[in-house]
């Protein structure tokens, strides 16, 4: 099932070159991070990868944007307007604020937030059991998922998190 | 370290790579967003000699003076910052170098987290240094590593302009093992580094000179590309502006300036013959479009709206079609203090005194917005403290000044100073969270603790104040708001000068120490 998923992916890649996935939410909700295992995931499957996002201020509670593209050659950091594949939204409304980003065959993955809020008892979790329902729509290996997220939560509850990831990826 | 290695890191972990690949020994900076983790960086490096400095004026100097006397080095800071070190910038042009010495500077158009948006590439036709422009992270480290060459070879600083565009995108890099770069020998030379004025009309005479055999240079650098596709469109361009144009008209052709001051003239003349429409497209400023004007070439350019704020790629077609920006108002969630947070309580109480406070730069900063709505004045770093004495003449007591430990430490003492040299009365307020919080937690001289993390000699912020000169130095706890006030009312009565010291650690900083604990 996972294979042919996998498979169903490269076919985006084909279509669309380049891979853009907009990450947003607030500060503290793990947007940079979910962002981060992503770019990581996309290079350890040796693709180009740029990833953009602002820090400072916006840590103090106002909103996070994470730019993720990758595909055999990415030029822009930013993901232009209305040409995001997958937007990956922490908080309805900065789902709300960003959609026009989306190009009109693009995914929402708004529904794995709603769905976290059942599946997911430990708050702190929510961005990787995310991460394992957008992993479902992209052309990157399992296992590159996995580095990727040991790699970035360097031990801090990385079972769990890889844990919470495979139900996200699991889940309808 | 591995020879070769693939690694995922933004523009300013890639240029600070690449400086520690071709030897870097000494690095100095100020924390100030997009710069901050060049030096964090650095900092994690056994063979870096990595500080934070007072401010980036010291910053600056350290790291010149480490290069004059042998040492490969490297300043950098915010755009900002690079204001503060104006003074030894200018007249690093007429000293030159001794190992190579590279500044960089990590602009913020569209001010994420600055006061203003000035385009630092103009400081380069200022100080008459050499400019040097990646547009991506592995460029950052190529031209890093280039750099250390040109400053060695015209004995020059070499200014790097990267954007928070650059410095906070992360690329896959490939990194490589450190180059051991012997130490120059420094000899005393007296015309080439004492610039008093004759010494220093040679030097000016010599840079001019430097400034021709650069502008050579420019035309042959390999960092100055020329992508011949579609002739319809030439662009030229320069940093991230380049990748937003190439994403939106990948066929046309380009320009790619990466050496962009001195103006490669002879290859923007070339460049400009083989197109047939030419354009300029930059962030900010018209810097290469007025160049690009003094040739006498007819090139289109932005409409002077988008002077103002970042580009974005979609922006990049108006930009061609010469229309005027659309102002499309924010919608971002904008930052507050983190729940807990000590200024906050602080606050709170001059609020309800109804004092006008003139603020400084740090987190508190957004004791601007509603519901604090108590901070009324923000300029620059310490201009709490000489905002204050201003404020004071003009309006009497019922006014304050607050300023961050960091921001006290980095340009708020000469302030003090100032306050008590001159007779000013009154109270300013150091809210002391210990550390420099809004960067991201970086430790300064009032912390005792180095950017390598080992134990430093602790300076007192309060008998700092004592030795300025205040009268009453009071120390009391952010939390309790009762006796602050009744602290405060009792010292603005006073006919005297007054500190406060509202000290109470950062809610971020403990939450970190109780993770590692």
């Amino acid at each position: 099932m996972r294979d042919s998923l996998e498979a169903g992916a490269k076919e985006i890649m084909n279509e669309f070159k380049t891979v853009n996935i907009l990450f947003c939410g607030t500060g503290g909700q793990g947007v940079l991070s979910a962002a981060e295992i992503c770019g990581w995931a996309a290079l350890f499957d040796g693709y180009h990868v740029k990833k953009s996002e602002v820090h400072g201020m916006a840590q103090r509670g106002g909103s996070v944007e994470s730019h993720l593209r990758f595909g055999t050659k990415v030029y822009s950091p930013l993901i232009p307007k209305g040409e995001a594949d997958y937007l990956v939204s922490f908080h309805p409304d900065e789902q709300a604020r960003l959609k026009s980003f989306l190009k009109p065959a693009g995914q929402d993955l708004l529904p794995y937030l709603i769905l976290s809020e059942t599946q997911v008892e430990d708050k702190k979790f929510v961005n990787s059991f995310i991460l394992g329902g957008l992993s479902k729509y992209l052309p990157i290996k399992e296992e590159s998922w996995i580095k990727a997220l040991a790699l970035v939560f360097a031990g801090k509850k990385t079972d769990e998190n890889i844990k919470v990831f495979k139900a996200g990826r699991k889940s309808p | 370290m591995d020879t070769m290695k693939q690694v995922f890191l933004s523009g300013d972990e890639a240029l600070a790579q690449g400086a520690y690949e071709e030897g870097l020994k000494v690095a100095c900076s100020y924390p100030g967003t997009p710069a901050t983790e060049i030096l964090e960086y650095l900092a994690k490096l056994p063979e870096v000699d990595a500080q934070w400095s007072v401010n980036e004026k010291v910053a600056f100097e350290v790291a010149l003076a480490s290069s004059i006397a042998g040492l490969r080095s490297l300043f950098s800071s915010k755009h900002v910052g690079l204001n503060v070190a104006m003074d030894p910038l200018m007249t690093s042009a007429y000293t030159g170098v001794g190992a190579g010495f590279v500044v960089v500077t990590a602009d913020d158009p569209g001010m994420h987290s600055s006061q203003n948006e000035q385009d630092n590439r103009l400081l380069a036709r200022i100080a008459k240094i050499p400019l040097l422009e990646p547009s991506s992270p592995s460029e950052s480290r190529e031209y890093a590593k280039q750099a250390f060459q040109i400053s060695e070879e015209f004995d020059l600083p070499v200014l790097i302009r990267i954007t928070t565009r650059v410095a906070h995108t992360k690329e896959n890099i490939t990194i490589e093992g450190r180059k051991e770069i012997p130490n120059r020998e420094f000899k005393i030379n007296v015309p080439k580094y004492v610039m008093v004025p004759g010494n220093a009309y040679k030097k000016h005479i010599e840079l001019e000179q430097k400034l021709v055999k650069l502008k050579a240079y420019a035309e042959k650098s390999s960092f100055n590309k020329t992508e011949l596709n579609n002739r319809k469109i030439g662009i030229i361009t320069s940093g991230v502006s380049y990748l937003y144009a190439k994403e939106m008209y990948p066929d046309a052709s380009f320009l790619k300036l990466g050496f962009v001051y001195p103006f490669p003239a002879e290859k923007i003349k070339e460049f400009a013959s083989q197109v047939q429409e030419l354009y300029v497209i930059e962030e900010l400023e018209p810097f290469i479009e007025e160049e690009v004007q003094r040739l006498g070439l007819k090139a289109k350019a932005k409409h002077p709206s988008f002077r103002v704020g970042e580009l974005r790629p979609e922006l990049i077609p108006q930009i061609i079609e010469g229309k005027a920006k659309t102002e499309e108002p924010s919608t971002a969630r904008k930052p507050v203090l983190c729940p807990g947070c000590p200024h906050q309580t602080v606050f709170s109480v001059l609020k309800k005194l109804e004092l006008t406070v003139t603020g400084d730069i740090g987190c508190y900063t957004l004791g601007a917005l509603p519901p604090l709505n108590s901070l009324h004045t923000c300029l620059c770093m310490g201009s709490g403290m000489t905002f204050f004495e201003g404020f004071r003449k003009a309006i009497g007591k019922n006014v304050v000044g607050v300023i961050g430990d960091s921001t006290f430490v980095h340009s708020g003492i000469s302030g003090l100073i100032n306050l008590a040299y001159n007779g000013t009365k009154g109270v300013v307020i150091i809210l002391d969270n210990g550390t420099t919080a809004m960067t991201g937690s970086q430790p300064h001289p009032g912390t005792g603790e180095t950017s390598k993390g080992k134990p430093a000699k602790q300076l007192k912020l309060e008998d700092v104040c004592r030795a300025a000169g205040a009268d009453n130095v009071d120390i009391i706890n952010s939390y309790k708001t009762g006796e602050f006030e009744t602290l405060l009312k009792q010292r603005l009565g006073e006919d005297s000068l007054s500190v406060i010291i509202t000290r109470a650690k950062c809610v971020i900083l403990l939450k970190r120490e109780q993770k590692k604990s």
